[in-house]
């Protein structure tokens, strides 16, 4: 509230003057940066499974969190009644199958947490606090990656424990589980993030959701082709290579090689070259992510 | 019909990101089948295999959910359907508008490349490329018809449309044979079966049910989503996003 100086004494003044009219200031501590990252990761979190939003933003979260836990509950009734040492299905085996689900609830839930931000113009608004782009980028990632993970690593809980129930080794079951985190949790980082990516730069939400589903399963889809095509061709390494194409089976074969989780899908990278393709290839994917997020919110407008 | 209605609908529907996103799917489908040709020959399993799994089980119903949703979902999501709505014209009659435009896009974009992609893979042979165009074009209109009606019924129009055509359709039709005769997928394979003839049998191109079970159910559900979809647009509830 700049007013031009006024009154008889400032009349041959040049600066503006603001009055102090008498409002109380505000004197008391003042929260910062890494406070306004941590509510808005909070937020954001709580979001992706409709806390804190209508009633009917949670339906299709927990519609979709109940579509992961509910076969896993099937699966431990029926290893309960027919006994043995093993589930029916391995942890990670069990996430590759519901990758479609997987998939789905990435594509709702990254719209859901940038795309309304940017149509609704909101972002200058944060922009306007003490708050970086790259805080905002940062717990917006940390919140999506932290909601997918959430949503793979219940279902392996379930399994896990009702393994225990059911008195299956622990010796040999906790080791598998404990992996399988290590692998939900690469997979959670590197879906987020390329959900994110496409959400960004999609402001309309029910675009962004197809956008988002397309790509995963069209980069599923090819990498099961082709991989197809390379076996039958008796292409042994060109197949395993393949496995690059998809975010699952990238992630598959870098869990194998570094956690030691069995593979699902078909091949594993091949040798110490293999390994080392896959890794870098997760790692400059999640780097790329990040900065093609960071690139998108150097410039944001209002409308 | 009317005709500034579907020009409008067209120009939203392939609008930048949204045209990209639509060509993009039929792009990557021609060039799986170039690259399966070249590599592995001329190959009617394989054929098969990328036709009915690729393009009948993901990229048609991709297609459908992009151009059905999108033909009505975001004048609906940010209101200025009310601009479309007051003008005289009969609710039906924008439904009706709405859905042909998005099934002459799928039917561009899905049924055309598919049926080139069946020539690049077998030629001519056993029909597969005919049987499997027009099993997309039927598909890919009745997706059309029933995810614009879910666009008009519901903000999570594209999720439950995904849940439906992926979930459903593909997952829980692999382990509950009972939940493919309610597919749109199974019932276009039909039509699809019936066209290849005797050569779909071997090579696993059967549909879960039969022809005119297959027939009278894709024309009920075209209609009878097309003309409620109308109907539910006449008290339609305009409310904000949260």
């Amino acid at each position: 509230m700049s007013v031009e100086g006024a009154g008889p004494a400032a009349g041959d003044r040049e600066h503006g003057v603001i009055h102090d009219i008498g409002y109380r200031h505000y004197d008391g501590p003042r929260l910062g940066r890494s406070y306004i990252q941590r509510s808005l990761f909070t937020e954001s979190l709580k979001g992706s499974y409709g806390f804190g939003r209508a009633a009917r933003t949670k339906v299709m979260p927990m519609l979709l969190l109940a579509a992961m836990c509910v076969p896993t509950l099937i699966i431990v009734v029926v290893a309960s009644v027919t006994g043995g040492d093993e589930l029916p299905v391995g942890y990670t085996a069990y996430l590759i199958q519901l990758q479609v689900v997987i998939a789905v609830y990435v594509a709702a839930q990254a719209p859901a947490s940038v795309s309304r931000d940017l149509r609704f113009g909101i972002v200058p608004l944060y922009f306007s606090r003490p708050m970086r782009r790259v805080d905002y980028v940062r717990a917006k990632y940390a919140a999506s990656a932290t909601a997918v993970f959430v949503l793979l690593a219940a279902p392996l809980t379930i399994l896990f424990l009702g393994a225990l129930l059911t008195e299956m080794p622990l010796g040999e079951h906790l080791p598998d589980y404990l992996r399988s985190l290590a692998f939900a949790a690469l997979l959670a980082v590197v879906l987020a993030g390329m959900g994110l990516v496409i959400a960004a730069f999609t402001p309309r939400r029910g675009l962004g959701i197809a956008a988002i589903v397309s790509v995963l399963l069209v980069l599923a889809g090819v990498q099961t082709a082709a991989q197809n095509i390379a076996v039958v061709e008796g292409a042994d390494t060109a197949a395993d290579y393949l496995g690059l194409i998809s975010p699952f089976s990238l992630v598959d074969g870098v869990a194998h090689d570094v956690f030691g989780t069995d593979t699902v899908l078909w091949g594993e990278p091949p040798g110490a070259v293999g390994t080392a393709v896959f890794v870098a290839v997760t790692v400059l994917l999640v780097a790329g992510c990040y900065g093609l997020l960071l690139r998108r919110y150097r410039k944001v407008t209002g409308t | 019909m009317n005709g500034t209605v579907a020009r409008l609908t067209a120009r939203g529907l392939l609008g930048r990101r949204r045209a990209l996103l639509l060509l993009l799917l039929p792009a990557v489908l021609l060039s799986l089948s170039a690259m399966a040709r070249g590599l592995a020959g001329a190959d009617q399993q394989l054929a098969v295999t990328l036709l009915g799994g690729f393009a009948l089980g993901t990229l048609v119903p991709l297609l459908g959910l992009i151009a059905g949703t999108g033909a009505i979902g975001p004048e609906i999501d940010d209101g200025s359907i009310v601009y479309l709505l007051t003008k005289p014209l009969n609710r039906h009659a924008i439904v009706v508008t709405k859905f042909a435009v998005a099934a002459a896009v799928v039917t561009v974009l899905g049924a055309l490349p598919t049926f080139a992609a069946g020539l690049v893979l077998t030629g001519t042979s056993a029909n597969l490329a005919v049987g499997y165009a027009v099993g997309t074009a039927v598909a890919g209109v009745a997706y059309c018809a029933l995810f614009l009606l879910l666009a008009v019924v519901t903000r999570n129009a594209v999720v439950i449309g995904l849940l439906y055509a992926l979930v459903w359709e593909t997952l829980i039709g692999q382990f509950v044979p009972g939940a493919q005769a309610l597919s749109i997928q199974q019932w276009s394979l039909a039509v699809t079966e019936r066209i290849v003839g005797a050569p779909a049998e071997q090579l696993g191109a059967t549909s879960a049910v039969g022809l005119a079970t297959a027939v009278v159910l894709l024309v009920v559900v075209t209609a009878g989503a097309t003309w409620y979809a109308g109907r539910q647009l006449r008290t339609i509830r305009l409310t904000s996003e949260v």
